[in-house]
């Protein structure tokens, strides 16, 4: 069955079967994919010339002092990964343009090995895994999003429920509420409680913050820093159902003078969110305009979650989560310097 | 009568839907009348259906995954076409195609495809690369092979009857339970995801058995070739991570039939239970997905290479650790869950260490092109176009193993570009090289190089154009599956990727024509001597395609790369080859009948037609018992006939 | 047990069964893994509802207990006849078997039905949900186990004690011994803490 062939020339195919000729890709001069590949190249380039700003680009532009952060992280870890990545290209086009058979490199070493190099080859790597697994630890503990921000400013507490297909935005020291529009104050740091009142959403403020689920009868927390004027969007990233392409709201970052002004104009709505409004907003709905409530029901928060877990199991789950360091129930729901509140 | 089913579950009320089923329809309707017309029904059954042959078996289930393939591409130039065009605007598929556009595409390109091309190319290649004659449980192999294609078929069911899940591949709960999705769309998922998974789990269990059981003399651990090691590290993998999905499934199920509170809302369910199950078998799954492919790269570069692969040994142990450590990481897939950031950065160093394995892999095919001769043929394209473009991918894997990065980027396009850059450079360029390769042992004619590299190119240039702009749309945040959007910056990006999966179905168009022009050369092409490759291991021994039997006498091993040794030593190779009688075991309709039957039980399950879910289940387990009492299913394989099978020339099946 | 498959001619496709037999064990021994975490998880999910103290009932796990284990008892004297080649013994002793096993069904079920007649059923919270389902796939598989038992009874009596029968033989005795593993785990992780907490 297969051909008893005496040793000869390694570098000849079979004489029996007629083996296609070996024939690289011809140079790229005259190569129609190549060309393609290069207009490619050119249109990219273009495109991303075109347009940098924050709004577009808000993961490279970012504000505040977490998102930034997270930025940096990306960078870094990006160019210790180029050390691992490059040598693979350089490694490749080498060896091609070497021993490729047509170039008939009487370097021919069909049996070659090395312990040193094979060495190298898991040492490498290792040290720069290594390197970003450090950067790992420090950096996840540095950026968790329950970390409360210190600041000389106030903090502003904003409770977020997710809900079909918009988002709730409460404010319970102001005692307003508003639908589909965030607007915070330069310069403070906000700490929201975040929890859903449907499937499960995610809540995420590209150029101001990483993202965090949004899941009922559970809370999450988020908390950021701005540093700049600036109107940004914001998104539920986890597929939620039909509406889920429009759950998107503006987030205005404004100066304290225009935060209270916003403030005044949300407080002079005819609206309020008591109970039986709230279970008419909460029915599906889509595209929903900002909507503003001059008071809410006060802990129309910790109602929601309850709905969904019983009011002694909110509270009972709450000694018992010593792991997540006795707070309210959520994944992991603490604070490293202080024992919080809710 | 029909429980659930009534006339409203026909695609009428949509064109977009009526489209696609009609398409479908017509597509199957077009095979019937093609097989009709061959008049090949019995010689199908006989030979084919029938078959507990691990040959056949391998290649019908690459013949599945191949038509998957098809419906699952349909799935995604369906979405970029939407995608490009839809900015403020509905574009033309509302919500509810999109959104199960976007399910089915992840489900059938996962399950369907990439499973059973791993399992039909670990079917046809292992038992001869490790000089046996057949898999250690013939039967259970038909029956994974039917079971999985029966959950294909609910898939593509759901097209004409009924409508699929709209939760994604992964069915996340609560959207995934009866409240929030009450239609049968999940229950099709689920069951076709039950179904498949449990083939699945029994290929694992045979494939494991049989490398450890049936090798041939002197083949020890350490000198089976790199496939045959993928194969078991990938075994091993299914064993353990598919009980998980089977169960998380079933719960899901309970929930959603028997009104059970696992993953519901409130009534003391806990959403994160799931999403920990399901991961804790999605990690390995990707694993799984991706370590045969590694072990096809393998072949091929030293092959092509001729020379040795460098670090066998690395390579080998590279390997179970990647197989280990998968089951390590599951957690990077919610870092956004809010776990805390003891949890969330163990997770994220154990990812990082995960990379390791993988980064030498790389290195060392690469070093076994140093010092080599290399010939750049059809399957040594898909090899380096792996190489160069996985890297990427590996790179911004590491970069989402980050936590707070990760919070940046995860469910946006960067994710979607990511795992598309490990999955498609990564696994499918590897099994449609392992395609290549093989082909002209399974056929006896190797497949056009011509059609070959144009498919090749298409593939490559379409991939960079489909999927490099995701990566810079979720640095602009858009999240993935949207079915429109509002950001005219984000079009440009779109369209280019949507000229990319043009370009990457002309790639497929370039594939049929190969396959095409492939039967019509087939003489030109034949492959005489077995070994069409001058290649290093022993299933280029036997004839292409192989005797039902493999091999007429038992090969004893000598060295790794046992080809290039007898080689070597042409005087005494095949000398101490062990005569033993041939008994190969008969063909069978009970795996045919069960896993049919076990699309019906799901098709009934999910239309709530108890009577026929009941009957479907007394059917089965009455083949099984029925199956059990037969000891007696093997067919000696008398001399004479041996003989004619050693002379035979090397024609492909298809008469030549 | 090795006596009865490694005779004169150990045959490699009934040994290959064996090990494959063990493989599928530990899939199934995942499967019970994945729902014993689940059960874990899902103990506090009471929705204000029963409580394992409110539900569990130690006498009749404990009546459950002593069947399974006492069946475990009378397949190993199963596999004694099996070894000395007593097709009556062997007949005899399944038959035993499958009475206790059917008893330790029999009992519950009737907790299972107890449990849904006073609003304490899968669907009324989390927990009950994780507990119907654990106990439940560990009871759908001994109830397997006796069909099994029934398919041998017909098995030995047409063909005897054949290498192929006694193989078979061995693999529903793996099975059975690991059902009882998996139950002395249910009593110890279920019941025993349910019924002191």
């Amino acid at each position: 069955m297969w051909a008893r062939r005496v040793a000869s020339s390694p570098a000849k195919p079979s004489r029996d079967t007629p083996m296609p000729r070996p024939r690289l890709p011809r140079r790229p001069e005259s190569d129609l994919p190549s060309r393609i590949l290069r207009a490619g190249l050119v249109a990219g380039i273009a495109l991303l010339a075109a347009g940098c700003s924050a709004e577009d680009w808000p993961v490279f532009l970012p504000d505040g002092p977490i998102a930034a952060e997270e930025k940096e992280l990306l960078i870094t870890a990006f160019g210790l990964m180029l050390l691992v990545v490059v040598p693979v290209y350089l490694l490749g086009l080498f060896v091609l343009l070497r021993y490729r058979a047509s170039v008939n490199n009487p370097d021919y070493r069909p049996d070659w090995e090395s312990n040193k190099v094979d060495a190298v080859v898991w040492l490498g790597p290792a040290v720069i895994v290594v390197a970003i697994g450090t950067i790992v630890w420090e950096y996840t503990h540095r950026l968790d999003p329950y970390k409360p921000i210190p600041s000389e400013n106030p903090t502003i507490r904003v409770e977020a429920i997710a809900q079909d297909w918009k988002w709730l935005f409460v404010y319970p020291d102001e005692d307003v509420a508003v639908v589909n529009e965030l607007v915070i104050p330069v310069g403070h740091p906000v700490s929201f409680r975040i929890t859903s009142d449907t499937v499960m959403n995610s809540f995420y403020l590209p150029g101001l913050a990483g993202q965090i689920f949004a899941m009922a009868g559970m809370q999450t927390r988020l908390n950021l820093q701005t540093e700049k004027v600036e109107e940004y969007i914001g998104r539920n990233t986890q597929y939620s159902g039909d509406g889920f392409s429009d759950q998107q709201f503006p987030v205005k970052v404004v100066s304290p003078q225009d935060y209270d002004a916003w403030l005044d104009t949300v407080r002079q709505s005819a609206k309020t969110l008591d109970a039986p409004t709230y279970a008419e907003l909460a029915k599906p709905s889509e595209k929903v305009p900002a909507t503003y409530y001059a008071s809410a029901e006060s802990g129309l928060f910790d109602s929601i979650i309850e709905k969904y877990v019983g009011k002694d199991a909110y509270h009972n789950r709450a000694q018992l989560n010593e792991f997540a360091g006795d707070y309210i129930c959520g994944p992991s729901d603490r604070t490293d310097s202080t024992k919080g509140t809710l | 009568m029909l429980g659930k089913l009534n006339y409203d579950a026909l695609p009428f009320y949509s064109p977009v839907a009526l489209g696609g089923a009609l398409g479908e329809v017509g597509a199957a309707v077009l095979v019937l009348a093609v097989i009709t017309w061959l008049g090949a029904w019995k010689y199908l059954w006989k030979e084919w259906l029938t078959s507990v042959d691990h040959k056949r078996i391998g290649i019908m289930y690459i013949v599945l995954a191949l038509v998957m393939l098809l419906r699952g591409f349909a799935d995604a130039i369906l979405m970029r076409t939407q995608q490009a065009i839809a900015v403020d605007g509905e574009g033309y598929l509302p919500p509810d195609h999109f959104d199960q556009i976007f399910s089915a595409h992840g489900t059938i390109m996962i399950f369907f495809m990439a499973m059973p091309f791993l399992s039909g190319l670990m079917n046809f290649v292992v038992p001869q690369q490790i000089g046996t004659r057949d898999v250690a449980f013939p039967f259970l192999n038909s029956v994974g092979l039917w079971l999985t294609a029966s959950g294909a078929g609910l898939v593509l069911a759901s097209l004409v009857i009924g409508k699929f899940s709209t939760a994604g591949w992964t069915a996340y709960p609560p959207y995934s339970g009866i409240e929030y999705s009450p239609y049968v769309g999940v229950d099709y998922w689920l069951w076709s995801v039950i179904l498949s998974g449990i083939g699945t789990t029994m290929t694992g269990i045979n494939f494991v058995v049989t490398i450890f059981k049936n090798r041939a003399p002197g083949m020890t651990l350490m000198r089976m070739p790199l496939f045959t090691w993928t194969a078991l590290v990938t075994s091993v993998l299914i064993c353990f991570a598919f009980p998980a999905v089977t169960v998380v499934g079933v719960q899901l199920m309970l929930d959603r039939y028997l009104g059970m509170h696992f993953f519901t809302n409130g009534g003391g369910g806990n959403m994160m239970m799931y999403i920990n199950l399901i991961w804790i078998w999605g990690h390995p799954e990707v694993y799984i997905l991706i370590l045969p492919a590694f072990g096809i790269f393998s072949e091929i570069v030293a092959t092509f290479s001729r020379k040795r692969l460098f670090g066998y040994d690395s390579l080998v142990y590279a390997t179970a650790v990647i197989g280990l450590l998968s089951f390590t990481v599951w957690l990077h897939h919610f870092f956004t869950m809010g776990s805390g950031a003891d949890v969330n950065a163990f997770f994220g160093i154990t990812t990082m260490i995960i990379a390791v394995p993988t980064g030498v892999k790389i290195y060392d095919w690469l070093l076994t092109m140093y010092g080599g001769r290399i010939t750049i043929a059809t399957p040594m394209l898909w090899t380096l176009g792996f190489i160069f473009t996985f890297v990427i991918g590996g790179m911004t894997g590491v970069l989402l193993a980050i936590p707070p990065v990760d919070y940046l980027m995860h469910n946006t396009t960067f994710l979607i570009a990511h795992f598309h850059n490990m999955l498609i450079p990564g696994a499918l360029f590897g099994y449609l090289a392992g395609y290549t390769y093989w082909f002209p042992k399974a056929f006896g004619f190797r497949l056009d190089e011509t059609w070959g590299k144009r498919a090749f190119w298409c593939w490559l240039i379409g991939f960079y154009l489909a999927f490099m702009p995701l990566y810079a749309l979720g640095f602009m945040g858009m999240p993935r599956r949207m079915e429109h959007y509002d950001m005219a910056a984000w079009q440009p990006w779109l369209v280019v990727a949507c000229v990319g999966a043009f370009l990457i179905a002309a790639g497929i168009g370039c594939l049929i024509m190969q396959l095409v022009v492939s039967i019509r050369k087939r003489e030109v092409l034949a492959d005489t001597t077995g070994d069409p490759w001058d290649a290093r291991t022993l299933e280029w021994t036997t004839s292409s395609p192989p005797a039902p039997y493999n091999f007429a006498k038992i090969p004893v091993v000598h060295d790794r790369d046992e080809l290039t040794w007898r080689k070597a030593h042409p005087d005494i190779a095949g000398k101490d080859d062990i005569a033993t009688p041939i008994a190969m075991p008969e063909n069978t309709g009970a795996g045919v009948v069960i896993g049919i039957t076990g699309g019906i039980f799901g098709f009934a399950m999910i239309w709530w037609i108890w009577w026929l879910a009941i009957l479907a289940f007394l059917v089965i387990l009455g083949t099984l018992i029925a199956r059990s009492f037969n000891d007696d299913d093997e067919l000696p394989v008398p001399d004479a006939a041996v003989a004619l099978e050693e002379t035979r020339g090397s024609g492909p099946l298809l008469g030549y | 047990m090795t006596d009865a498959t490694a005779h004169r001619h150990p045959d490699p496709a009934l040994e290959a069964r064996d090990f494959g037999f063990w493989v599928y064990l530990m899939s199934d021994a995942i499967i019970f893994a994945l729902l014993f975490a689940t059960y874990v998880t899902l103990l506090g999910g009471t929705d204000g509802g029963p409580t394992p103290h409110d539900v569990f009932d130690l006498d009749r796990a404990f009546a459950e207990t002593m069947l399974l284990l006492a069946s475990s008892v009378t397949f190993g004297m199963a596999t004694v006849s099996m070894v000395a080649k007593s097709k009556g013994g062997v007949l005899a002793w399944l038959a035993i078997t499958f009475v206790l096993g059917a008893g330790f069904i029999f009992l519950e079920i009737s907790e299972f039905t107890g449990m849904i007649a006073e609003g304490a059923g899968p669907d009324r919270s989390g927990f009950l949900s994780a507990f119907f389902t654990l106990v439940g796939t560990h009871g759908l598989h001994v109830s397997a186990g006796l069909v099994w038992i029934l398919v041998m009874l017909a098995q030995i009596s047409v063909k005897g004690l054949n290498p192929a029968v006694t193989s078979r033989l061995f693999r529903l005795g793996l099975f059975w011994h690991f059902l009882d593993i998996v139950w002395i785990g249910i009593f110890s992780v279920v019941y025993l803490p349910g019924v002191m907490s």
